[in-house]
Order: C-alpha cells, then structure tokens, then sequence
C-alpha cells in the first residue's frame, strides 16, 4: 500500500499505459510542458517524448476529432480537455463522430479513443468551469461513460478504457484530484462495468457518482452515527448503467436518495430514479429522493457556490425525510 | 506511371512505389469513371422519383471530374474521408457500384448494411472513412488518421473532400493550424462548387479566395480548374507526391460546379439558369469526350462501348440492389458498440455481457494493426452479412 493523490493514480495510469503499449500516446491543452491544467500528466512529457505527450493549440473539436482520426488509423490516444465545458467545443465530434461511425459504417469502423476530462464545482471556477454534463454525454448511444470516484478506479479504470473498442469518455471530478488514499502498489485494471456498493446499510439506498461519492459517505457517516444504516451505491460507469445493482439494493431498503451534481431537469438523476420506479415500484416505502445542484449557472462566491451544490447535510436531510 | 508517381519517395519505406486502382487510369479510363458516375446519379433522380431512394440526396452531377482526378492519385494504401455528396468518391475509389446502390436503397448488401445510406457511405477495403454528412466534420478526422500515419512512419497519403462551405466552419480553421503545425501528411481537396447550399461563396465569405485563405496557413495550395480532369488529376499527383515526401499538408481548390440541385428537396431559388446554362458548358465529360475523339484516341464507337458499359453496370447495380434483403431487425442494436448493446432497451441484462479485463495489461494486436478497422467483407457484391467485429 501507498498512500497517493488521486491525480497520482491517475498519472500511474496513463504512464503505464504508456510503457506497455506503444500505440497510447497523450494529447491536450497544455499535457506537455505545463504538465497538464491539472498536473495529472506532469513529467510524462520527459519520459515520453513530445510525439507521444503532444501539446495541442486550443482548438478543442480538431485535437478530438484528430485523436479520433488516429484511433482509426491504428493508435490508443488518450485526449485530455481542460474541463468538460469545453468540451462542448468538440461535442460535434463526439456526438456526431465518435458515437456514430461504428454504426453508420455497420462495424466497419471503430474509435478506440479515450478522452478524459475534469467535471464538476467546489473550486469556485463560475459558471464556465464547474459543471457538471456528463449526464449529457450519458445520453448517447456508442459512448462509454466513466465517473471513477475511487483511487482504485481512477489507476485502473484507463487501461481497459484502452482496450474498448469503441470511444470512452473517463470524467474526473475536480475535487478529487488532491484526495489522499492507498492504493495497492499491484493495483491493476478493473471492470468498467458495474456499480459498486461502497457502503453497506439496510435502511436507505444512497445513489452517488464521481466527486458526490464523497458527499454521500459523509452523509452516510452521520446516519449511521444515529443509527440509520445507509448503503451507498457508487454507479461508476454512467453508460451503461447498472440499473440492477441500484434496483437490487433498494428492493432490500425500499428507500433511494439520488445524489447528482448535475442539475435536476432532465439529468442523470432523473435517468436513475426513473429506472428504480420502473423496476422496484412496489418495493419502495417512500418516493425516490434526489439530491442535485441548484439549477443555476455555477456562481463563484464560496457561500454560494457551496449553496448551490450537493452538500452532506442535503443528503441527510432527504434521507429523514423519507421516513428512514 | 503517371509523372507525379514517380516523385513518391518515402525514407521509412526505402521509397517502396505504390500505385492505387487509379494510377494506371488512361484517357479513356478517365472517361469511363466520369461517364458512369454521372449514369449513376443520373439513375439515382428516377429512383428518388419512384421512392426507391428516400432521405437526402446531394448529387455530384458537374462535379465528377474532382472525384475521378484526385482519386487517380492516390495509392491503394491512402484514405479518403468524405462529404455527404459522396457517390462520386466512393464508385471512383473502387467501391462497388452495387454496394454503393444497395446502400442508397437500405439494403443489407449495402457498403453500411443500410445504416448509412447516401450520407454515410463507408469502406474498410478501400480505406474510405465516409461519407460525414456534417460540414467540416471530417476534416479533423482526416487530420488525426494522418497523424497516426505520421507516429508510425507509414508511407500513406489521407485526403479530405469538403466543400466550399466547410471553409467558414471553425473546424476547418483548426484543422488547417493543427496539419500544418504537426506538418501532417494530408491532402485537403476542396470541392469549391460556389454555394453552401443555397448561399453562394461571395455571401459566406470574407476571403473567396479559398487557396489564398489555405495558403495563410502555411501549406502549399493551388487553385485547380475543377471541370478539367487532367488539370485536377495532374495537380493532385504533384500534391499527393509532394505530401507523401514528407511535404506536409497541401491544399487544392478544385473549382467546380453542381449542375443540379444541393439536394432532391431543394428549388434552387438562390441562382440563376442562366448561371447554370453557362457552367453546363463547361460540363466535364463532353469536354474530354471531344477532346478524345478530335486527337484520334477515341472512335465514336468507342463512345458508344463506353456507353453501354456504364449503362449494364448501372442497370445492374439498381436489379442487385432492388433484389437485396432488408437488414432484419432483430439486429437494429447490432454494431452501436462493438459488444451487443447492453442498453439496449428490453435486450439481455447489462451485468456480464462483457469478460472482465485480463488482470495485467498486454498488447492487444499487432504494432501496425488497425484495431479500429474490422475488415469487414461486407462490401463485396454478393457477400454474406457482415460479421460482428471481433472484442478485443
């Protein structure tokens, strides 16, 4: 065991990645020199080389759609954008592109691409740097979408992600990248299917992803301090989704909060507590609850933006509130 | 050998030559490939009108010599990545012509198992990437299939069609900085036929002067006459042999004209007749057609051959393609990943569909393998269904 940054886990990753296969390259704003905008590739350019840890100009929808072209021509790329609001700028590629071309092509062609991106609020970055869509991208057939909330997941999730044959898109919670933890030194891959119970409790199920995965175990804490007992299901992959996982927990606590930080309409959130009435209705003793951002633009004040995202003491809240 | 060819040198490979279907393509070949495209979209508005083809259908009528010369150019091993007015690039590149009017009829014989349609024709065989049906769409994706050309040293030219439209689209800008910054081995072939749409050039654009605007960026580019066959196929050889000698990117601006509509629906209000009546003069095909006949290499027999060639292959593309199977439904979620879909909606359960990773990360296939391309037999005239992509 080590105790590592999950930004640490993270660049252990790609660095392996990069030593055992020479096909995975590195390309983003910034990966290079600077060491990423996140520091997460920091020193990969020394060892690396620049053909393989590239500096692109700040032209989002180029850099994706080239790292999409080069997945077809043969290679393993790993694109890193700045955040998932500019992503935005390559979402034609993405949506248009990378989800579609196995399917326009009838499986002729695939995109073994990887992209990666920091999601989410708390660093009081405003409304163009903090949210949260990654329940967008969870819309769209052909994409794979990975929250990892864990340091294991964080080291072990991009190398399968690799080996997908189709597009992965891996978002990193903001928050998490200075998060202390340990982690196996033989950590290795793990499935990117499945959602994980991090906490085991009989009396309400807490659905979390990605950086709320802290905020429902913190809640979860609390609870469990008077005596509620909590589970708390990490879906760690957000398409597919593991519907029975979530559905198989709440059948045996008959109460789901949903924590998501994105917003309420038309969110993941949604999407989830939608597939728990489908499949549990007459399992629950209470309406599901969700938990999510306010539905504004990402302030930048620290009380407000707080004020405005998924807090512990929200979670605890909606879980008395179901009667728990 | 075409004269351009023989300039094709590449130090990774020795300058080992290739030449593609096309290099060996005479006078006469040049014709055939004008005359049966043109057979083909001509065919294409009767079974439009008579529904057989529905959806979009942009037609390159006027535009065949851009296809067939710059295709002339390119080697067996170069991609191509397309427009949605794609019929040309695709019969010119060797698909065949029954695949490609399977596909426009949503068969399963189809060059996309009738997923694509006329947008979105695709080709493992050929090395043709679509068929993209966004404006600008795949110039990045020619960018980043030349970049992987480039980490691995391979002696491969990729060429992107778009049209003049595409060049007001951000992307294009982009693609423009990133190829010539990383000195990418691509061909940017643009087909300037004077409207996006229904906007003409003057009315979308600062700079008309499209190889003028490619030039800022720092890549040699030329304006080619796009109604003259020779002149493009001679242009895209020095191009396609200046890039493949590690040249960088190269733009062309094939000026061009499409003699009918933007697409079946369109009433074509933005131009004049007169306008068109006058580009129609300049028609490609008659152009070299005469020319062939007046220096002798070319009987008016011959024209009649040729003729009747084109009309056999079209007359049996359409019976092939009319008496193609419907792609069955139970496979609708086939090939939106490479694993059965495990979303999809009443299909078998998610959990378990796809193996675990193996334990300790390994190389998955070899060095110069194209993970992303499954070749796929699909594409042949009388071929079984396509197979499903191995996992990896």
């Amino acid at each position: 065991m080590t105790v590592v940054t999950y930004r640490e886990a993270l660049r252990q990753a790609i660095r392996q990645a990069m030593v055992s296969d020479d096909r995975v390259f590195l390309m983003g704003e910034d990966v290079g020199r600077y060491g990423g905008c996140y520091a997460v590739s920091l020193g990969l350019l020394q060892e690396f080389g620049p053909d393989r840890v590239r500096d692109t100009p700040l032209s989002e929808s180029a850099f994706v759609g080239a790292g999409i072209g080069a997945a077809l021509g043969g290679m393993l790329p790993i694109v890193e954008v700045m955040t998932v609001n500019f992503s935005l700028l390559a979402l034609d590629q993405l949506v248009n592109t990378a989800a579609a071309l196995r399917y326009m092509s009838a499986g002729q062609f695939g995109v073994p691409l990887v992209v990666r991106m920091t999601t989410g609020a708390g660093r009081q970055l405003a409304a163009q740097h903090s949210h949260s869509l990654e329940g967008w991208y969870a819309h769209v057939p052909g994409l794979r979408i990975l929250a990892p909330a864990t340091h294991e997941d964080a080291s072990g999730m991009l190398w399968p992600a690799l080996q997908d044959p189709d597009p992965v898109l891996l978002f990193e919670h903001g928050s998490l990248y200075n998060v202390r933890a340990d982690l196996a030194d033989d950590a290795g891959p793990v499935p990117l299917e499945g959602a994980a119970v991090r906490r085991r409790g009989d009396d309400v199920t807490v659905v979390a992803y990605g950086g709320t995965l802290p905020t429902a175990l913190a809640a979860a804490d609390q609870l469990g301090s008077e005596g509620i007992g909590v589970e708390v299901v990490d879906l760690r992959s957000l398409r597919p989704l593991d519907a029975a996982t979530v559905v198989s927990s709440v059948v045996r606590t008959h109460r789901a909060v949903v924590v998501d930080e994105g917003w309420r309409t038309g969110s993941l959130s949604a999407e989830v507590a939608s597939r728990v009435t489908e499949d549990a209705f007459y399992d629950l003793d209470a309406p599901v609850a969700r938990v999510c951002s306010a539905e504004v633009p990402m302030p930048y004040a620290k009380h407000l933006e707080d004020a405005a995202l998924p807090q512990p003491a929200d979670v605890v809240a909606a879980v008395r509130a179901l009667g728990a | 050998m075409s004269p351009g060819r023989a300039a094709r040198r590449h130090p990774a490979r020795g300058g080992a030559e290739r030449a593609g279907p096309g290099s060996a393509w005479t006078e006469r070949d040049l014709l055939h490939q004008m005359l049966r495209i043109r057979r083909f979209e001509e065919r294409c508005v009767e079974l439009y009108s008579r529904e057989e083809i529905r959806g979009f259908l942009h037609l390159g009528i006027g535009q065949e010599a851009c296809a067939v010369g710059v295709v002339a150019a390119l080697g067996a091993d170069d991609a191509i990545v397309a427009t949605y007015r794609e019929h040309a690039q695709a019969l010119a590149r060797g698909i065949p012509m029954r695949a490609v009017m399977a596909e426009l009829m949503g068969r399963a014989e189809g060059c996309s198992g009738g997923r694509g349609g006329s947008m979105h024709l695709f080709d493992a065989s050929t090395r043709f990437f679509g068929g993209n049906a966004i404006v600008g769409g795949g110039l990045p994706l020619a960018a980043g299939l030349a970049l992987a050309d480039s980490m691995r040293s391979r002696d491969r030219v990729t060429v992107c069609f778009f049209g003049d439209g595409a060049t007001a689209e951000g992307v294009f800008h982009e693609t423009m900085n990133l190829a010539a910054l990383w000195h990418l081995p691509v061909l940017f072939a643009c087909e300037n036929n004077r409207y996006a749409m229904g906007t003409a050039i003057a009315r979308a654009k600062a700079e008309t002067d499209l190889a003028l605007e490619a030039a800022r960026y720092r890549m040699p580019a030329w304006s080619v006459d796009g109604m003259d066959v020779h002149a493009v196929r001679r242009a895209a050889e020095a191009a396609v042999a200046a890039v493949a000698a590690g040249g960088g990117p190269h733009f062309l601006e094939l000026r061009t004209y499409r003699f009918r509509a933007h697409s079946m629906y369109d009433p074509e209000h933005y131009r004049d007749k007169a306008e068109v009546e006058q580009w129609r003069q300049r028609d490609p095909i008659p152009a070299l057609q005469q020319a062939l006949l007046a220096s002798g290499s070319l009987a008016p027999s011959d024209v009649d051959e040729l003729q009747a060639r084109v009309d056999a292959e079209v007359d049996d593309a359409v019976a092939f393609a009319a008496a193609g199977t419907l792609e069955p439904i139970e496979t609708l979620y086939r090939h939106v990943t490479a694993a059965p879909s495990p979303t999809a909606p009443g299909g078998p359960a998610a959990a378990g569909t796809v193996p675990a990773p193996s334990p300790s990360p390994s190389p998955v296939a070899g060095a110069d393998g194209a993970p992303g391309a499954a070749r796929s037999p699909s594409t042949g005239p009388a071929s079984a269904p396509p197979a499903p992509a191995p996992r990896r």
